[in-house]
Parts: C-alpha cells; sequence; structure tokens
C-alpha cells in the first residue's frame, strides 16, 4: 500500500486524519481553504450583529447578543487554530482575508436594517449553517471535527435565541409582525444561498465527498433547511416570499422556487450590497490596531530579553 | 420628609448610580466588538462588557424594586433623559483609541475593586450579594486592564506616547469616583455604603503601581471634574443614550 492508498484508506474506515498524518497536497489545500472560509465566515458575521449591540431594544437582548456576537469570536478563533495545524498561519490567513483573496459566506454581505433581523439571522442563517455543519462534526481531518462539534452546539443556542425573537415580534403590535416579515422576506433568499450553488453546477464536489471532508450535496442540505424551516416559519404565521413554495405530498418534501443566481454569483463576485464595507471595516480595525500588536510584541521581546539576561 | 423615607430615597440612589456606571460602561464596551486590534482582545472587551451589564442589571433592578414605582430594568435604563443618569463622567467618555479604553478601564477597575471589597460586607444583603459576585469579575478585569496598560506604556516609543496622553487625558474624571456626596455619606452612616474616602489610598497605590512598571508618569493635575452623580454629564452622554433608547423611544411599550 503506498501513501495515498493509506491514507484513504484511513478515511474510508472513518477515522480521523490528524496533522501529523501524511495528506495529499490537494486534501491540505482544499481543507484550509474550507476552515479558513469557515473562520473568516464568524468574523466577518460579528459585524452585521455587532451593528445592533449598541440598540438593542432591552438589557436582556443587549446580553444575549453580545453573548452570541461573541460566540462566533470563539468560533473564529478555534477554526484558525484549526486551519494553523494544516500549516498557514492566522496572519496569513487574515492577510488573504484583508486582501480579498480568501472568501466568506456571502449571507454576511447584506445589511441589517431592523431589530428584526437579529430574529431572523439567529433563526435563518444560525439555522442554515448547522445544517451545513452537522456533516461536518465528520470531517475526516480531525481538528476540523472536533473543532465542529463545540461549535454546532453553540450554533443551535443561537438559532433557537433567534426563533424566540421572532416569536415574540410575531406575537407583539402589528408593527413588530410587519418587521418580522420584511426581515424574513429579506433573509430567505440568501439564506438558501447559503448552500451553494445546484449539485451540477458545483466544482470539488466529488473529491470533496471521497475525502470526506463534505458528505451530504448542496441541493440535499438546501431541502432539508427548507422542510425544517418552512413549517416554523407557519408556527410564527409569517408567509414565504415564494409564490411557488408548496408541500408535495407525494414526496413529503416542499418544493420552492429558483435562486436568483445571478444576484447569488454577484454578491460572490464581490457585488453585493456589503461587500466592500464589511472588508472595509475590517481592514480598518485591523489597521488601527497595528500600533497594539506591534507594542504587545516589542514588550514581550523585551521581557524575553531582560529573562534571558537574567538566567 | 421622615427618616425613613430619606434612607430609602438614598438606597434607591446609591444602587442606580451604581447600576448607571456598569451600564454606561458596558454600553461603550460593546461599541469595540469587532473592531477590537485582534481577536483575543474582541473576546477579552466582549466579556468584560457582558459583566458590566450582567452587573448593571441587578442593580437596576434592584434600584426598581427600592423606589416601589413599578420601574424595572429596562424602563430605568430606556426612559430615563439625560439629566437623570447619574453616572460617574469618565464611563460615558467615548472610546477614544485602545489605550483610551484602556486607561479608562484600568481606572474604573482599580476602584471597583475596592470598591465591591467594601460593599460585600452592607448592610444590605442585595448589594453584599452582588459585590460577592462582582469583585471576582472585576479582580479579572483589572488584570487584563494592568497587563494592557503595561504593555502599551512598556512597549514602543507610539504605543508609550498614547498611552501616556491617555492617563493625561482621563486623569481629571478620576477623582469624581471617590469623592462622597450626601447620598454616599447617608448609606455610609447606615451601614450600607461604602467609605469613598477610605478607597482613596488604595486607588493610587493600584493605579500608582501599574503606571510605574508601565514606565509612565501618574498626572499631577489636582483639577478634578464633578457632577456626574447629579445628572451634570459631558456632551458625550447624550448621543450614548439616544442610540441606546432608541428602539425604545420608537416602539413605545412593546415587549421585545
Ligand atoms: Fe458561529
Ligand atoms: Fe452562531
Amino acid at each position: 500500500m503506498d501513501q495515498t492508498e493509506r491514507f484513504q484508506a484511513i478515511v474510508d474506515a472513518e477515522e480521523k486524519i490528524e496533522p501529523t498524518d501524511w495528506m495529499p497536497e490537494e486534501y491540505r489545500k482544499s481543507l484550509i481553504r474550507q476552515i479558513a472560509q469557515h473562520a473568516h465566515s464568524e468574523i466577518i458575521g460579528m459585524q452585521p450583529e455587532g451593528n445592533w449591540i449598541s440598540r438593542a431594544p432591552t438589557l436582556k437582548r443587549k446580553a444575549i447578543l453580545m453573548a452570541k456576537v461573541q460566540d462566533e469570536a470563539g468560533h473564529g478563533l478555534y477554526l484558525y487554530s484549526a486551519a494553523e495545524t494544516l500549516g498557514i498561519s492566522r496572519d496569513e490567513m487574515l492577510r488573504l482575508l484583508h486582501t480579498g483573496r480568501h472568501k466568506y459566506s456571502s449571507i454576511f454581505n447584506y445589511p441589517t436594517l431592523s431589530w428584526a433581523d437579529m430574529g431572523a439571522i439567529g433563526w435563518l442563517v444560525d439555522g442554515a449553517a448547522i445544517t451545513n455543519q452537522v456533516m461536518l462534526t465528520r470531517s475526516s481531518y480531525g481538528p476540523y471535527a472536533r473543532a465542529m462539534v463545540r461549535i454546532c452546539k453553540e450554533e443551535s443556542f443561537h438559532q433557537r435565541q433567534g426563533y424566540e425573537i421572532m416569536l415574540t415580534l410575531c406575537r407583539g403590535s402589528a408593527e413588530q409582525r410587519a418587521m418580522a416579515q420584511d426581515a424574513l422576506d429579506r433573509w430567505w433568499w440568501p439564506s438558501l444561498m447559503m448552500f451553494g450553488p445546484h449539485d451540477t453546477a458545483s466544482t470539488h464536489t466529488e473529491q470533496s465527498m471521497a475525502w470526506k471532508i463534505k458528505r451530504i450535496s448542496n441541493d440535499e442540505l438546501r431541502q432539508q433547511f427548507v422542510d425544517m424551516t418552512v413549517p416554523q416559519a407557519d408556527y410564527l404565521g409569517l408567509t414565504m416570499p415564494d409564490p411557488d413554495m408548496r408541500f408535495d405530498e407525494e414526496t413529503g418534501h416542499y418544493r420552492f422556487g429558483e435562486i436568483d443566481w445571478d444576484e447569488f454569483w454577484a454578491v460572490v463576485k464581490g457585488d453585493g450590497p456589503m461587500n466592500r464595507e464589511r472588508i472595509a471595516a475590517k481592514n480598518r480595525a485591523w489597521d488601527e490596531g497595528a500600533w497594539v500588536r506591534e507594542a504587545a510584541a516589542a514588550h514581550a521581546a523585551k521581557h524575553a530579553a531582560a529573562a534571558r539576561r537574567s538566567a | 420628609m421622615t427618616a425613613l423615607a430619606t434612607v430609602t430615597t438614598a438606597s434607591f440612589a446609591y444602587a442606580l448610580r451604581h447600576g448607571d456606571d456598569n451600564l454606561i460602561l458596558a454600553q461603550r464596551l460593546g461599541e469595540w466588538i469587532s473592531r477590537a486590534p485582534e481577536l483575543e482582545s474582541d473576546i477579552a472587551l466582549g466579556n468584560i462588557a457582558i459583566d458590566h451589564l450582567g452587573v448593571a442589571r441587578t442593580l437596576l433592578t434592584y434600584a426598581g424594586e427600592l423606589e416601589g414605582a413599578g420601574r424595572d430594568e429596562d424602563t430605568l435604563a430606556m426612559g430615563r433623559t439625560e439629566r437623570q443618569f447619574t453616572n460617574l463622567l469618565l464611563v460615558e467618555q467615548p472610546n477614544g483609541d485602545f489605550a483610551a479604553t484602556m486607561a479608562r478601564q484600568l481606572f474604573v477597575d482599580a476602584y471597583q475593586v475596592g470598591l465591591w471589597e467594601a460593599l460585600t460586607s452592607s448592610a444590605d444583603a442585595t448589594l453584599a450579594g452582588a459585590a460577592g459576585k462582582a469583585i471576582k469579575e472585576a479582580s479579572y478585569h483589572l488584570r487584563h486592564s494592568s497587563a494592557w496598560v503595561v504593555r502599551l506604556g512598556d512597549g514602543t516609543e507610539e504605543s508609550h506616547r498614547r498611552m501616556q496622553t491617555a492617563v493625561d487625558g482621563l486623569w481629571r474624571f478620576t477623582a469624581e469616583m471617590v469623592t462622597p456626596d450626601d447620598v454616599d455619606d447617608e448609606m455610609l452612616s447606615v451601614g450600607v455604603g461604602a467609605d469613598l474616602a477610605a478607597l482613596r489610598t488604595p486607588w493610587n497605590e493600584r493605579v500608582g503601581a501599574v503606571l510605574d512598571e508601565a514606565t509612565l508618569a501618574m498626572p499631577d493635575a489636582a483639577f478634578a471634574r464633578l457632577g456626574g452623580r447629579n445628572g451634570l454629564h459631558t456632551e458625550h452622554l447624550g448621543h450614548l443614550l439616544g442610540e441606546m433608547q432608541w428602539m425604545q423611544r420608537t416602539y413605545p411599550g412593546m415587549s421585545w
């Protein structure tokens, strides 16, 4: 058995590949891309929700929202660490993000325009993220799989909190119900886009399946998400912004209309409503923090030198 | 007014002012989330903000109970005007750069460690309980802010300059923390409140030691800016409230 066969045998046996194991260069590259993109999404995702921390309607909601945004920062941190085990540094990943060469989830290129968006994001965006990520807890790459176990637990908590915001709005005043419906109208289609292109248009899929870094196809995951979410919207008394949405008795699935793929690709390529703002804000925070990071490094170096002298 | 009524009014004012300090500081720290110099700082500042907000919620809820007029934490936070807020001027100061935020935090943390410590033996069991929890958090906050002030003070030339500027700029707001007014005197006399005058020396020592290690000079300016406890604020507070209270002002009387 050569290295490649041995590697595939481990994967096929549902055992984990660990950082010190041999792995094909393409596997390493795909994983770096996948994990870094995931980490970047957590970090950029802090912006749209961070936008409402100062304006949360009650102190309890403010505390929950702060904790949520902070969880996302924590997710970013574990994921950057998982990616670092593949031989790329966090600074390098951030550089690739800041210069637009690494992507992050397009959903965060939409603006948060009302308090109801905090509900819709938790319910739909964290909901779609969980649908995508449950399979990643069984990723063939050990450090990623382990990071995902913890992250998924927190994401389902976020989803419940988001749904609870929606529920409160939907049981509130007419103005609050309208706010909730408007948020669903704006976030529904971008949430469906989170699962990526149709299986027929998706590159990488076959190899990723064989390597068990992806286990379920984009269209299947999207269908799972729709089937889970439509009854939740019914319970809220909200209307799905899709005239083609109907329950198919035969298959037991909800059928839905076609995604606007022009919009999807426009946002992926940088022409979403907030792409430029998100990256500009990230770069601004990074650049304004440069003197702080330099000072911390200089201080650590001075003290290491002093410790050496006294040793 | 009867003596009992005075004490009740002072108890309300006392819980309220400490609630306000923590609320306004949490609101300021929350502004950093997603804008910090690195991910670890985003997380640390978020943690600290959440702690202060937790203390604020406990104390504002308690203030509402003491008042007995049916106001809860949200009515108190969202329904008062600038002149009715009684927080320290220091906590409403804008974040500025990371050095200014860390200087503000060091000053507050060094004060709160002493304050909560004193209040753990308050005759008021609710305050003593809140202080017992808050002191653990404040000790962690103080370690965090002290470490940063030292790193920045004794880091690069630029960070030293920024850190000194921050310390000098905020110094005039520090005396207010340890300057007692009638409410403090009243609460101290009934065994509920902390002796603020007694917090002065430990505060100076704590802050002095950190500045020293950070190779920073302790300002000797005597000018003290007061007024927060009487609702006489800097111009910054109104804008902060405008944002914080926006939802409740725009959509009054709804539950969220
Ligand atoms: Fe997350
Ligand atoms: Fe989340």
